[in-house]
């Protein structure tokens, strides 16, 4: 039941990165682009997102349990260092560079587009090189 | 831009602001999609341990765990594929018509993408969606971050170089 309901949820991600314009490099690109023609659209995918989050999950973690799992599994560190620093500032490179983030590479391969199977090829190998802390 | 594309906007972000409560509501975990690749990526495919020099381990200790999780990071995966399937039929303005990206600029940036969030733990939906809604400092400093530094990234390539 659990595979179930994360299939629907990666399905709903899905269609909500492609309404959003998350799936076009050039409107990603758009929106970073602070001091040229800027395309403003995704500071409303993130207002919206957010907003949802903001209400939804504070409610949700009052919960005793989720629906479907023993307990809650939810990332424990806290500190800011330069592991999360300086990786979030990689990532806004490689953003930047190509317009695309994991989900919306993902989302894309479906178009059989060759640089995105390149995209996302040379991000799995990235993901195994640095090894993300597991969180299981 | 237009109130068609506001619109789209904000429905697309809804629905991924709500994608990713029903995941920690039903199943009680973060739609951080980098996080769930990775752990597909040693879940699925323990050999790529070689990238980092490696041979395959504790291949039967990990294929003996709990394999819910396994399944589900898979089928969450596979919801993405699913989505985008169904997007190509009633959405396909969501997909550019030729990808212009050069192939190794994908590459490049692909790698990136994947050291980055392997290090940051997280990514636009990680960090960006669930951890700002969970008020998460962590969260906060590495979106402001990897938003800053995307920004002076299309600045520089599209302005400077």
């Amino acid at each position: 039941m659990r595979s179930a309901a994360a299939f629907l949820v990666g399905l709903v991600f899905a269609i909500g990165l492609g309404f959003s314009g998350m799936t076009d490099p050039a409107k990603v690109k758009g929106f970073l682009d602070f001091s040229g023609n800027w395309n403003p659209s995704l500071a409303f995918v993130m207002g919206a997102a957010v907003l949802v989050g903001l209400a939804a999950f504070p409610r949700i973690l009052r919960r005793e349990r989720p629906l479907l799992s023993p307990a809650f599994s939810l990332p424990t560190q806290t500190q800011i260092d330069a592991r999360l620093v300086g990786g979030a500032a990689l990532f806004g490179i490689g953003w930047g560079l190509s317009g695309w983030c994991p989900g919306p590479a993902l989302v894309s391969l479906v178009t059989g587009s060759l640089p995105v199977f390149a995209f996302v090829a040379a991000m799995a190998v990235g993901l195994r090189l640095a090894q993300p802390r597991p969180r299981d | 831009m237009d109130r068609i594309q506001i619109t789209y906007a904000i429905l697309g972000g809804t629905l991924i602001g709500t994608a990713a409560s029903g995941l920690l509501w039903v199943n009680g975990r973060i739609a951080g999609i980098s996080g769930i690749l990775a752990g597909a990526l040693v879940d699925w495919l323990p050999w790529s341990a070689r990238v980092r020099g490696e041979p395959r381990r504790n291949a039967t200790r990990h294929a003996l765990a709990d394999s819910s999780p396994r399944r589900e990071r898979l089928a969450f995966l596979l919801g993405l594929l699913a989505g985008g399937a169904l997007l190509r039929v009633v959405h396909p303005e969501a997909f550019p018509l030729e990808t212009s990206t050069p192939l190794l600029t994908a590459i490049v940036a692909g790698l990136l993408v994947g050291v980055g969030t392997a290090l940051a733990n997280g990514c636009t939906s990680g960090h960006g969606v669930c951890g700002i809604a969970r008020l998460s400092r962590r969260s906060l400093v590495a979106t402001a971050t990897f938003m800053a530094v995307g920004a002076l990234t299309v600045f520089l390539v599209e302005h400077i170089l």
